[in-house]
């Protein structure tokens, strides 16, 4: 009864060939016959298991009807193809009762020079300056994919510094990339100050930040990087602490450095 | 400045490649930085000199093979599209 219901077949294939063996030996005329008739003996179930084992047999020799001819997964082919397209049917639908797809075309169809028109009649009502020519779609690419590779850069260079100076801190590169962002802000409105109210403008807000940015870092990475004993506010002397202490204060220092550098090009 | 990505590939190649040339025996030895000269005590601070040897030998065996490839494709790239 452990046996499984293939074991059986085969057990039975086996006695009946071996039956039909002695047969053939005592009057040879079906000796050639390569299957069992399975109309003469046995009980339903042992059937259905020659009819199994028959199955595969005859897929041995031809396999590439049997898979269609087999109706349990011409059956699965006819389920799969239709769920697909209802799939698809429901996608179609939804998507555009959400976003009007046709006439989402008609706001895409424009070119550079309607843009430009377009940003020139937005701000020359309360701009005095003509920053047209200073800013174009090109540009906004240009300095975004510069930006990001002096992003990918500092990141970089601070994970290198760390790895020389075999501090164990728990800072991941998720954590430095996220630290490298924090200027941003102070750009985007030394910029937009800038933009708004002039040269003067940008300058004082750009000082605004990086001093606001300088200790920020410091007081950030103080917690990360130097030791228990110094966060705390005492100074402790030693070799593996003053260079902690120097990583931490260049690190800081370059954050104004960046800031000034990235955005000074764009007042002028 | 205006640097794009392509840029930031470049400056990665020549520089991996700058390091690995660096060879053992005929110039770190003689400048003091060879192998043997970089892990000194086994105390809990190997020092930045030891950390940057490890460094540069670490690349050199790593990086050796990839570098081999990476370089025979761009002089095909260059060479095809200039």
């Amino acid at each position: 009864m452990e046996y499984t219901a293939a074991q059986s077949g085969f057990r039975q294939r086996k006695l009946q060939h071996n039956m039909r063996l002695r047969n053939s030996s005592m009057d040879g005329s079906d000796g050639s016959q390569l299957f069992d008739d399975t109309s003469a003996t046995g009980p339903g179930a042992q059937g259905v298991y020659r009819n199994q084992q028959a199955g595969p047999q005859a897929a041995g020799g031809l396999p590439g009807q049997s898979l269609l001819a087999d109706p349990m997964s011409n059956l699965a082919m006819a389920y799969g193809s239709s769920l697909a397209s209802q799939g698809r049917e429901m996608v179609d639908k939804n998507l555009d009762r959400f976003i009007p797809i046709s006439k989402l075309k008609y706001y895409f169809a424009v070119d550079t020079v309607y843009v430009g028109k377009k940003l020139g009649i937005l701000v020359f009502p309360y701009m005095h300056e003509n920053w047209e020519n200073r800013f174009s779609p090109e540009l906004l690419g240009v300095q975004a994919s510069s930006a990001l590779v002096w992003l990918i850069m500092e990141v970089l260079a601070v994970l290198l510094s760390l790895y020389l100076v075999t501090v164990n801190t728990d800072l991941t590169t998720i954590d430095l990339l996220a630290f490298s962002g924090y200027k941003y802000v102070g750009m985007i409105l030394g910029v937009v100050a800038g933009l708004l109210f002039g040269k003067l403008a940008y300058y004082l807000s750009l000082l605004w930040c990086c001093a606001a940015i300088f200790v920020f870092m410091i007081r950030t990475l103080r917690l990360k990087l130097l030791s228990e004993a110094v966060a705390e506010g005492k100074l402790v002397r030693g070799a593996r602490n003053q260079l902690r202490m120097y990583l931490t204060m260049s690190i800081a220092a370059a954050q104004p450095v960046f800031m000034y550098w990235l955005t000074y090009h764009l007042i002028r | 400045m205006a640097f794009t990505l392509y840029t930031l590939i470049q400056t990665a190649i020549l520089c991996t490649n700058a390091i690995a040339v660096l060879h053992e025996e005929r110039f770190l030895s003689k400048i003091g930085w060879g192998v043997d000269q970089g892990v000194g005590g086994f105390g809990d601070d190997p020092g930045v000199k030891a950390q940057i040897l490890n460094l540069i030998r670490s690349v050199r065996t790593v990086m050796r093979v990839p570098l081999i490839i990476v370089n025979s494709a761009c002089i095909v790239l260059l060479l095809l599209f200039g």
